[in-house]
């Protein structure tokens, strides 16, 4: 009973954040293939690469070396310009992001699942892309992660 | 023509009959759908093999031969709040169940039999964990520090010594679990083994005891949003764009943040020279920050760098970021929420000196 009791308040005031909000996935690749592979998996997926942060190199020149460890932006021109139109708050959240970093000899990927942004911006006309989003980040990171 | 009873009798017989059939070819996780699922689910931090990253290291010999599948199946369902290792509430039990199927695949040996538990002394096992256990597991079982470790950074051990008073390890563990890893201790990590120590059974059982009692101490922090937190700092800028991101550039450097980057926000994703002016990103780093940011959790390239949008939007221009303080909760980490609240403090301290 004390068990049942201690569940039962784990779920209303300690829980731990649920599993589906973050997006991550490890590639058992070395992370050089593993970033190509991911770069690959963007642009089948039709959308295009917008910039490759290299944190990694931005530490190592502050003096703080760090493994392989980039941010990768992406987005469909059309659908960036849309949103940033009708819903300029979202562009805080955008151009969508993975971030990608090297562990011992293979590679993770992680990013906030965009359904996320659901709970964020409650607007009917925004479910069905941040549906799509979250299909097409969870197939590019698995497509990559292969 | 069939009787009225023996048709019922028929039909009775086919519905259990098509009931059997559809258990039978109900999709079920079968044992290899626990490889699939752990891959999805579990190894981006535990490691393909289970030799640990971001997360513990699951397969130890002595791990697999303390634990029962009921503490893992709980571990799995609960999580760690504020610990990094999330609740997967979305798994059903027969998915959880064939995960632990697979991990409980890496044992050499079957799971050895749990020691009875005797009658412990709270007040004792008090000074018995103030003597043995403080040193690893903090002075309230709070754990050990440098939650999401990665072996892409320099680490001392594999593993941490986990939260003894966290909520998802008291419902998960029973008492003889407990008690079995102190005795046994756990080989390639710190956790010695308590009887070469010099404890006894009874020893061990007054340690159980205190470490059951956590349950009724205060709660391990974790991250609490408010609902009423936006999702996006945003600000009105008196200015143009241009002298918005001007004086962004400005405030940035007075937090001693290096300007990476101020550009057209659509720069790379449409062709040169199309780009729109009236939307525009600044991009910020305080690279110390950021390394100490990585080493308590390598998952934070998610905020990081300090990213500020400009946007013009019906004569009004306005600046924005995402708000960390939201977006804490996604990482399940106490020890990162510090360093979100400091970002929360800095972004906002940013913001305004751009609009003021």
């Amino acid at each position: 009973m004390q068990r049942l009791v201690l569940a039962l308040l784990l779920c209303v005031t300690a829980a731990a954040a649920s599993a589906d909000e973050l997006v991550m996935l490890r590639s058992a690749r070395p992370f050089a293939e593993a970033m190509e592979r991911l770069g690959q998996a963007v642009t089948d997926h039709g959308y295009r690469i917008q910039r490759v942060q290299r944190v990694d190199a931005g530490l190592t020149s502050g003096g703080f070396p760090s493994a392989e460890y980039r941010i990768v932006y992406f987005g469909k021109p059309d659908e960036f310009n849309a949103l940033a139109a009708s819903h300029p708050r979202l562009l805080a959240y955008l151009p969508l992001r993975i971030t990608i970093f090297a562990e011992g000899n293979s590679t993770v990927l992680v990013t906030n699942n965009p359904a996320l942004l659901g709970t964020f911006f409650k607007d009917d006309a925004l479910r069905t892309t941040f549906q799509h989003w979250e299909t097409d980040v969870r197939s590019i990171m698995e497509q990559a992660a292969r | 023509m069939i009787p009225p009873n023996r048709f019922r009798v028929s039909l009775r017989r086919r519905t259990a009959a098509g009931l059997l059939l559809a258990a039978l070819a109900a999709p079920a996780p079968a044992a290899h759908d626990g490889e699939r699922l752990y891959t999805r689910h579990c190894a981006a931090c535990h490691g393909t093999d289970g030799h640990g990253g971001v997360g513990v290291p699951l397969a130890l010999p002595d791990l697999l031969a303390t634990v029962s599948d009921d503490y893992l199946r709980k571990t799995i369902r609960l999580g760690r709040p504020g610990r990094v290792m999330p609740a997967f509430h979305q798994l059903s039990d027969a998915e959880i169940g064939a995960i632990v199927t697979h991990v409980r695949g890496w044992a050499k040996t079957p799971p050895l039999p749990e020691p009875a538990v005797g009658r412990g002394d709270v007040a004792r096992g008090a000074q018995k964990f103030a003597t043995y256990c403080v040193g690893c597991h903090g002075a309230n079982g709070e754990g050990g520090h440098g939650t999401g470790v990665t072996f892409s950074r320099p680490r001392d051990l594999p593993v941490l010594a986990p939260a003894l008073n966290n909520p998802g390890f008291l419902a998960a563990a029973s008492d003889a679990m407990i008690k079995a890893t102190i005795m046994r201790g756990r080989q390639d990590t710190p956790m010695p083994n308590f009887l070469n120590w010099g404890l006894s059974e009874q020893d061990i059982d007054d340690i159980v005891a205190h470490v059951r009692a956590f349950e009724k101490r205060p709660r391990a922090k974790v991250a609490v949003v408010s609902a009423a937190e936006p999702q996006v700092l945003l600000r009105t800028s008196p200015y143009s764009v241009a002298r918005t991101v001007e004086r962004l550039r400005n405030a940035v450097a007075g937090a001693n943040m290096s300007l990476i980057r101020a550009v057209p926000a659509d720069e790379g994703l449409v062709d040169d020279k199309k780009e729109n002016p009236a939307r525009m990103i600044v991009d910020a780093c305080d690279f110390r920050f950021l390394n100490k940011a990585l080493a308590i959790d390598p998952r934070v390239g998610l905020l990081l760098p300090f990213r500020i949008t400009v946007v013009e939007q019906q004569g009004k221009v306005l600046v924005m970021s995402v708000n960390p303080r939201r977006l804490t909760t996604l990482f399940n980490n106490s020890e990162l929420n510090p360093i979100c609240e400091q970002m929360y403090r800095i972004y906002n301290e940013i913001l305004d000196e751009a609009v003021m």
